[in-house]
């Protein structure tokens, strides 16, 4: 469903190159959740960005559903694929109705029934009617990744990005929305990937984990490997040590 | 546990509102030796609030009471401004959150951990330099020389979050509240700020509270935890034995967080029991 060979993306910064990502690589089948994980600075969300034509990347492939990924991405490229972003506080519109916020993909689109299909998105992600003539300071932010995911599965794309989507979410609210995205995924057939630091939110969700480190894709492996332990390069250990918790000295 | 650094009994805070008061910390009752006790809970949970009451740094609006509020046989309660000031920085401190937004961004590391030094040690500016230049090394950053006149901007979130550590530690305080010291870092730079934290609960017996949401984290560092609830403490325990928790909101948070251990189809989820509130 994607096919990334090659990926690069470098940023200038005050006149000094930037090799954010370097010659990345992988595969995502229909209906997989791929996640990548990696620290601050790994390049993980902007693979994410190159794969939707938020920034300018450099690659052998870059395919969707087939198709050479443009430059340019027409109307038609743009709804194959939707975004999900970390901050609920950020990505909404604050002067504008959860209404509005779901409305407008339906109308850039040029869509029928955007009445009904505003409303029947709004229960698909366990919101109430009531919420639909609120503002987004008037909800939670559990609610308002609630509304995000539901503005990016509108208009049911087979592809689902999503950045870091519960980091910014408490333990319990960060439970419900991975539900549901696991039910979702189920409901829709989507192929999604998940970008996260949170290596057991990521094994949680997804089937196979691409470790990334300084701009570079360290390894791919499967969730049971990385439960298991079983991962091939000294960085994947560390990091996986690491998310394990503390080991005491005296214990 | 023979004689606790600190003693909550019934500790109260309350902030005015539109609607009536609110409570933010209710009825919390704890003891702390020389140890690592972790208080965990959700955001509004009180449990910064809590930490901050112990320092005396909430704002006037705010009323704390308690029927004891004691710190090395020292009433907090009857102190004023100037005594609190003693206390403060010298004997007890607060490692904040965010060094982004905790640290002075027109001055020097070094012009900020030396003041600590000046006012709390009486030191020269040779003495302030030679302890802040030893801090920065103990708290493992490579260069202190460098680092020493860095302007905060200039330091990467782990390096912020050291220096924060370094200034808190620098008058040697016996009691250290530490406010999701790494909740900004990556896991791998938070595993070596805790090494740090650990080795001064041990070497120097200081008594450490650990305010977090990360309870794979509290549970792996601290010995005891305190498990937050709309203001109260709600579960006391072993941090060894937080798995096996009783009360139900503790069950229910260690249910929702993913594990690596174990693969679950799909999380539990929190049901809030009115109850919890009586």
């Amino acid at each position: 469903m994607i096919t990334v060979r090659d990926l690069s993306v470098t940023f200038e910064v005050g006149g000094r190159d930037i090799r954010a990502v370097q010659a990345v690589s992988f595969e995502v089948a229909r209906g997989e959740t791929f996640g990548i994980v990696g620290e601050s600075g790994s390049g993980k969300s902007t693979v994410l960005k190159a794969i939707a034509g938020l920034v300018r990347s450099t690659s052998a492939t870059l395919e969707v559903d087939g198709r050479a990924a443009a430059r340019r991405r027409s109307r038609a490229d743009r709804r194959m694929l939707q975004f999900v972003f970390q901050d609920p506080y950020g990505s909404l519109h604050p002067r504008k109705t959860i209404d509005d916020i779901l409305r407008e993909p339906l109308v850039i689109h040029r869509e029928p029934d955007i009445d009904a299909r505003v409303a029947a998105a709004i229960a698909d992600v366990g919101l109430l009617p009531a919420h639909r003539f609120r503002y987004p300071h008037q909800l939670s932010g559990g609610q308002r990744q609630r509304v995000a995911i539901a503005r990016a599965l509108i208009l049911s794309p087979p592809i689902l990005l999503l950045d870091e989507p519960t980091s910014a979410l408490d333990v319990s609210v960060q439970a419900e929305i991975l539900n549901l995205l696991a039910r979702l995924r189920q409901s829709y057939t989507l192929t999604s990937i998940l970008v996260s630091h949170d290596l057991a939110v990521v094994a949680h969700l997804c089937d196979r984990i691409a470790i990334m480190r300084m701009g570079r894709l360290v390894e791919i492996v499967s969730a049971d490997d990385l439960r298991t332990g079983r991962v091939t390069h000294d960085y994947s250990r560390q990091l996986l040590a690491a998310s394990r918790g503390f080991v005491r000295q005296d214990a | 546990m023979t004689d606790p650094l600190l003693t909550v009994d019934n500790l109260e805070v309350t902030f005015p509102g539109r609607t009536g008061v609110t409570r933010a910390v209710r009825n919390a009752s704890f003891t702390l030796g020389r140890e690592r006790l972790g208080v965990v809970g959700e955001s509004g949970s009180g449990k910064t609030t809590m930490g901050r009451a112990l320092l005396g740094l909430l704002p006037h609006s705010a009323t704390v009471t308690a029927k004891t509020l004691s710190y090395a046989g020292r009433d907090l309660l009857a102190c004023s401004e100037r005594d609190w000031q003693q206390l403060r920085g010298r004997r007890m401190s607060m490692v904040m959150q965010d060094p982004k937004y905790s640290l002075n961004p027109v001055r020097t590391v070094g012009q900020q951990i030396g003041e600590t030094c000046r006012l709390h040690l009486g030191s020269d500016r040779r003495d302030a330099r030679r302890r802040t230049l030893a801090m920065l090394e103990a708290v493992q950053i490579r260069d202190p020389e460098l680092v020493h006149d860095l302007h905060p901007h200039q330091l990467s979130g782990g390096m912020g979050q050291r220096v924060m550590i370094a200034m808190m530690l620098i008058a040697e305080p016996d009691l250290l509240i530490a406010d999701e010291p790494t909740s900004a870092l990556d896991v791998t730079v938070q595993n070596e700020v805790l090494r740090i934290l650990d080795d001064l609960v041990r070497k120097r017996g200081m008594g450490l509270i650990m305010i977090s949401h990360n309870l794979t984290m509290v549970s792996s560092f601290c010995d005891r935890v305190l498990i937050m609830y709309g203001g109260r403490i709600v579960e006391e325990c072993a941090a060894r034995d937080l798995g096996n928790a009783r009360h139900p909101y503790t069950r229910a948070l260690v249910a929702a967080t993913p594990s690596l251990d174990v693969r679950r189809a799909e999380l539990a989820t929190v049901v809030r029991d009115p109850e919890w509130l009586a």
